[in-house]
């Protein structure tokens, strides 16, 4: 025992904090299993009469086919025991409604949701800290007037209303966005490596559906992104304000460095810690809160593939969503930690 | 180093008022006419209270006045006006003048490493290499005593004391080679057996380098053990100069005797500490005439009409009060 405590403590900081935290994570999500798993059983509604039809739901040997097929005739522990079990050889089940493995479904779902989410990312995080840090410098001045009038309208503006918004100006109206969907009617997907078509098109080198993803990408991202504009803006003016305060930025400017320097080295640095925080919690409200801009792009991700499931009470593809969100939830805390600890040396992992 | 130069001085503030927005919208001066002058390798010493605007003084000759703060006057260092031009401010700003601050624990940016911090400005006002402002910052480091110095650089802020770092904050500051220290109550945040080796070390470094230093403190007993010639200001204004030894062996405007006398060292018994009665007054709310009136036990009538002209009063010296202590009290 000892011996194990001594080699512990032998390895690098970073390994400890890793290893930890998949340690945590995997209990978390074995506890997100669970809780999806009693959730599925207590709402109201029987997966029969949802996935089959009136007919079909009369006749008791249909009934008794289905319930035996997807496991549903055995105790509830012994179902949640044989979910488990099946789990860790990475096999989340069948779904009721595409009568697919859950992982293809989500191998397919899932890198429509994490592309579009990681554009709309990128986007928030470009245009988040653009303004706040303008916001900042020009504090009280129109142009922080300006921004807070944006940010606010961007964290207030309901997302499904400016994505119809948005669709019906730019695509009906003006024609300079294209229409829904990941690409062009009719258009042919890249081969499949990461299933996320900008950059599977990139890898392949195929340059027209690159543009032709990116063109469909655009604007759903930025609906989606507006939300998270409005956040990452706020708190980058918070927290650039602050830092223009402190002692080292006046010593910064004593130096006599140029003021660009001042601002995005000296003032920039402690803010982005609290971005970084800021970002990390935004992305995972993405990928769970993407179901709205999906819907009406017609994006096939996994916030549409969970509304269905849902739906039809698809108990596999329900609970496979969940674990999945967890997983991502939980992948995207550490990495807030990691760049946490890369930006401030003062704080140490392990 | 009382003796009037023939060499103009290397900083030299005249006529230099400072006025702040207050909070009803008007104007206020926070500093009030004051001429001061900084000769090549020479301590200067700024006293006063807080309030007393002598770190606005230091701050315009780095042009950096907090926000709505409006100097006039003329601050000539080498005879380029910092006040008229802007560009001379900048040019100036961090290569020829540098600043250290009081507390080291927050002048120094907690997430770049020393090394960084070391560099960033020799290289932007030197143009050198990475590698060559390197050598400079390790150098400058060893000079201010910080050991292993190669390795100190690749260190950051919280891994030192806070004597360590304000020998680091001073190192960084003299990397770029100014010629001008100003060193704003460097030793106020310190422990006082610290205080003793920042003091010997800012001594030292101005004899090696040929480095003139503005230091500011509120504590005449820091002064005493560095400055040459000393500024005693009040209320906006500099009531008091000359040599560091006169002054403080002969104070003769009533607030720097108050000041002295309030100093729990000097002589024993027979001369009792003794607290300046009331408290400064606050930026806006000088009093008419002279500003020390309400406070000083001299005080007569045309102390309340008149605002007193700083006077020379011997060679070097020079005081703003009507009424002379050293006539009035034997001392």
């Amino acid at each position: 025992m000892s011996y194990l405590r001594t080699s512990w403590y032998a390895l690098p900081n970073l390994l400890r904090f890793v290893l930890r935290r998949l340690f945590v994570g995997v209990l978390l999500c074995l506890g997100v299993t669970l809780i999806s798993f009693i959730l599925t059983q207590v709402v109201p509604g029987d997966p029969v009469s949802a996935n089959l039809g009136d007919r079909a739901a009369s006749d008791p040997v249909i009934v008794a086919v289905f319930r035996e097929r997807y496991g549903l005739d055995k105790p509830l522990p012994e179902q949640y025991a044989l979910y488990l079990q099946r789990l860790v050889q990475g096999d989340l089940g069948e779904s009721q409604q595409t009568h697919r493995p859950v992982t293809t479904d989500l191998g397919q779902y899932l890198p429509a949701t994490i592309e579009l989410a990681s554009a709309a990312m990128i986007l928030a995080l470009v245009f988040g800290i653009a303004l706040g840090v303008i916001a900042a410098i020009k504090r009280d001045g129109w142009p922080d007037q300006l921004i807070r009038i944006i940010s606010l309208a961007g964290v207030s503006v309901p997302t499904f209303w400016l994505a119809l918004v948005t669709l019906y100006v730019f695509f009906f109206k003006l024609g300079i966005a294209p229409g829904v969907g990941r690409l062009n009617p009719g258009g042919k997907a890249p081969p499949a490596i990461t299933n996320m078509f900008t950059i599977d098109s990139l890898l392949t080198g195929q340059w027209a559906t690159f543009s032709t993803a990116i063109s469909h990408i655009v604007l759903p991202a930025l609906v989606l992104a507006i939300y998270t504009v409005g956040s990452i803006t706020r708190f980058t003016r918070a927290a650039m304000l602050e830092s223009l305060n402190q002692d080292y930025v006046r010593s910064a400017r004593a130096k006599g460095l140029p003021e660009r320097t001042v601002i995005l080295r000296h003032a920039m640095r402690p803010a982005l810690a609290a971005i970084v925080t800021v970002a990390g919690m935004a992305f995972g409200r993405m990928l769970s809160g993407t179901v709205l801009v999906e819907s009406v792009f017609s994006w096939p991700g996994i916030g549409q593939y969970a509304y269905k499931s849902a739906l039809a009470l698809d108990l596999r593809a329900i609970m496979g969503v969940s674990l999945v969100v967890a997983v991502i939830y939980i992948v995207v805390n550490m990495a807030v930690d990691l760049i946490y600890a890369l930006i401030d040396p003062r704080i140490r992992l392990g | 180093m009382a003796s009037v130069s023939t060499k103009p001085p290397l900083l030299s503030i005249e006529g230099l008022t400072i006025s702040l927005p207050t909070a009803e919208g008007q104007r206020a001066e926070a500093v009030r006419g004051v001429d001061l002058a900084i000769g090549r390798g020479e301590i200067v010493g700024l006293a006063g209270e807080s309030g007393s605007g002598k770190t606005l003084t230091a701050l315009s000759v780095l042009g950096l006045l907090p926000g709505g703060a409006r100097p006039v006057g003329r601050i000539l260092f080498e005879e380029r006006d910092l006040l008229a031009s802007g560009r001379a401010a900048r040019s100036v700003r961090g290569a020829e003048v540098a600043m250290v601050f009081q507390d080291p624990m927050t002048a120094l940016h907690p997430m770049l490493s020393i090394g960084r911090q070391m560099t960033e400005h020799v290289r932007f006002h030197l143009r050198l290499s990475q590698h060559a402002a390197d050598t400079v910052a390790v150098e400058m480091l060893d000079r201010v005593r910080i050991p292993n110095p190669r390795e100190a650089m690749t260190r950051y802020p919280h891994q030192f004391s806070g004597g360590m770092r304000q020998r680091i904050a001073i190192a960084s500051a003299l990397a770029a080679g100014p010629k001008l220290l100003i060193a704003d109550e460097p030793t106020t945040a310190l422990d006082v057996t610290v205080q003793a080796g920042i003091l010997r070390l800012i001594e030292g470094l101005r004899r090696e380098l040929q480095l003139s230093v503005l230091l500011i403190t509120h504590d005449l007993g820091v002064m005493s053990a560095l400055a040459d010639r000393v500024y005693v200001m009040y209320a906006g204004r500099v009531v008091e100069r000359g040599a560091r030894a006169d002054v403080l062996a002969q104070p003769r405007h009533p607030y720097t005797r108050g000041l002295l006398d309030a100093l729990p060292h000097g002589s024993p018994s027979d001369h009792p500490l003794r607290a300046l009665p009331g408290s400064p007054p606050a930026i806006g709310r000088f009093p008419a005439g002279c500003a020390f009136h309400p406070r000083c036990r001299f005080a007569e009538d045309i102390c309340r009409a008149d605002v007193p002209d700083l006077m020379p009063v011997a060679p070097g010296r020079a005081i703003a009060c009507p009424i002379d202590p050293l006539a009035a009290v034997p001392a």
